[in-house]
């Protein structure tokens, strides 16, 4: 059967990988907006290896959305796993593609969420512990929180087109 | 794998009995049908009595019916139709519903593109229009009110009764666009004063690429396609005899049939919106629990998306539509949905399902099984 989505797509969207809660996560990120139908929240558990350094040592991840945003969510958690902050920190929505061989053009903004989801996470758990934040993870963190905005205005406007009624 | 097909409204596998009337006129009747030779003539008198079969289940006359390639462009004809007949009269205002199909809603707003001026109608929550708001929206220089007599996705029946009545009272033209309740609710013309319909083939097991238009006598509509001077000068095309043919055996089957068929359908649907709203946990259903077409069901599955949904039921074998954002092209949630004031999260967890003249008690007993699994897999991924 010719699909919309590739075989690893699927794959991931119908057994995803580490779904559920981190009840004592060390951090967390929620991305997304219902009003465009994708929500996410992303949980991680921190630990430090023998070299000392911050590693993920737990990762899971709760997804409202379609087939993509769910597939894309259980990539990324199969990315950080077991790697360090600092390599998180690098993890690319590119990569999520890669791993799923394609995605559909409309749907690439669902791997940006999952990156989004990583994103807030460390940025919440540079935030929280103090530290400080690396340059690109502050603008990122920016750009979601603009990006925010504009799809609750884009709503608003769509609402308002809906309810146009030139008397 | 089951082969589950629950998404009639979409389109419907085409009847036997309509695909064997169709072979003869594929192999033997291949003639244009304006050639005035005697295999021509034969083809001619094809789409004539077609086009008599056709009126009769509306109740009109032969002379009123124009064939068309689909529903979209009897839509299309009629809105861009009407509006520049009467903006030779002076005429400039239109109204439209809020929960039209896309290519009403489109053709008002590429009219109002080129200065027309629309009218948006709201719906309440059931997708009812308000009749005192139809009335209100109505003005001098209005020329057409332009509403879907059953709704594409929530199945919700209009009074077509009552807003034809209206718009003749007031010298305004009335179309309303029957594709999916052609066939399948009573419709008489005269009785509820409709100028103009359209109706479509594919939609009640005839063939694709086939649909008509009724515009009554003495309604002035200016052509959108100009050529050879086919139906009446207001469609020029080479008519495609063969699928016409199958229109009308599909429509005369449909007259004959509705009423049976519509009784088993309404209990099967009534059975499954129960077993699913009991069985199911955080589930509504979207459209008026009466008014509604026989054969749709639309449920909205909070903390589930409609997408993923879908795609599930189809690993399932099972076939149905969805008006969740991730499906389509502006990543917003069905505008009928948002017109009846459902929040964002349950537009997008909704499912149509539509079922037809094929469907089983035991298809419908399978897919409330799947869907209970499937509604709980995904909430336990989801926030929600």
């Amino acid at each position: 059967m010719k699909s919309l989505y590739t075989k690893q797509t699927l794959k991931h969207f119908r057994s995803p990988h580490n779904f559920g809660e981190i009840k004592d996560a060390d951090t967390i990120g929620e991305v997304g907006n219902i009003v465009c139908g994708d929500v996410m929240t992303l949980y991680l558990k921190i630990d430090k290896n023998k070299k000392g350094e911050e590693i993920i040592s737990d990762v899971k991840f709760k997804t409202y959305g379609c087939v993509a945003a769910i597939a894309t969510s259980s990539v990324i958690t199969d990315l950080v796993k077991g790697k360090t902050v600092k390599e998180a920190l690098k993890i690319s929505k590119e990569e999520i593609v890669k791993k799923l061989k394609g995605l559909p053009p409309i749907k690439i903004h669902c791997s940006v969420l999952a990156t989004e989801a990583l994103a807030e996470a460390l940025y919440q758990y540079f935030l929280k512990n103090k530290k400080k934040i690396p340059l690109k993870l502050l603008k990122k963190h920016e750009i979601i929180e603009r990006s925010k905005n504009v799809i609750e205005e884009r709503y608003q406007q769509w609402i308002k087109l809906q309810k146009m009624i030139d008397k | 794998m089951k082969k589950i097909y629950l998404d009639y409204a979409a389109s419907t596998p085409i009847d036997p009995r309509v695909l064997k009337v169709m072979n003869l006129h594929l192999k033997n009747n291949f003639a244009n049908s304006m050639s005035l030779h005697l295999l021509g003539q034969k083809a001619a008198t094809a789409v004539e009595q077609s086009r008599q079969k056709i009126a009769q289940v509306i109740n009109t006359k032969v002379e009123e019916i124009i064939f068309t390639s689909s529903a979209t462009e009897s839509n299309n004809l009629a809105l861009k139709g009407i509006a520049f007949a009467a903006k030779k009269r002076g005429k400039d205002h239109l109204i439209v519903s809020l929960i039209e199909h896309d290519c009403v809603l489109e053709s008002a707003k590429w009219l109002r593109s080129q200065g027309f001026k629309v009218s948006f109608l709201s719906v309440d929550k059931y997708g009812l229009i308000n009749l005192d708001e139809l009335k209100k929206l109505i003005g001098k220089n209005t020329f057409l009110a332009s509403i879907i007599h059953a709704n594409n996705e929530i199945g919700t029946v209009q009074d077509i009764t009552s807003i034809g009545r209206i718009c003749r009272e007031r010298g305004v033209y009335f179309h309303t666009d029957a594709a999916q309740s052609f066939g399948r609710e009573e419709i008489d013309v005269e009785k509820m004063n409709i100028d103009l319909l359209t109706a479509s083939s594919h939609k009640i097991y005839g063939p694709k690429g086939v649909a008509l238009l009724y515009v009554r006598k003495g309604v002035i509509i200016e052509p959108i396609l100009h050529g050879g001077g086919h139906e009446s000068g207001l469609r020029s095309s080479t008519l495609n005899v063969p699928a016409i043919v199958g229109f009308a055996k599909a429509a005369e089957i449909m007259q004959k049939e509705a009423e049976k068929e519509n009784e088993r359908l309404k209990k099967l649907r009534d059975y499954m919106i129960e077993q699913i709203l009991t069985q199911i946990p955080r589930t509504h259903l979207n459209g008026h629990p009466k008014k509604r077409l026989a054969n749709n069901i639309n449920i909205s599955f909070n903390g589930v998306e409609g997408e993923s949904l879908l795609i599930e039921l189809s690993f399932a074998g099972i076939a149905v539509s969805t008006g969740s954002a991730c499906s389509s092209k502006n990543l917003m949630p069905s505008h009928v949905l948002m017109a009846l004031g459902l929040p964002p999260q349950e537009a997008h967890g909704s499912l149509r399902i539509s079922l037809g003249r094929f469907t089983t008690k035991d298809e419908i007993d399978y897919t409330i099984e799947i869907l209970k699994k499937i509604v709980a897999k995904l909430r336990a991924i989801s926030p929600f």
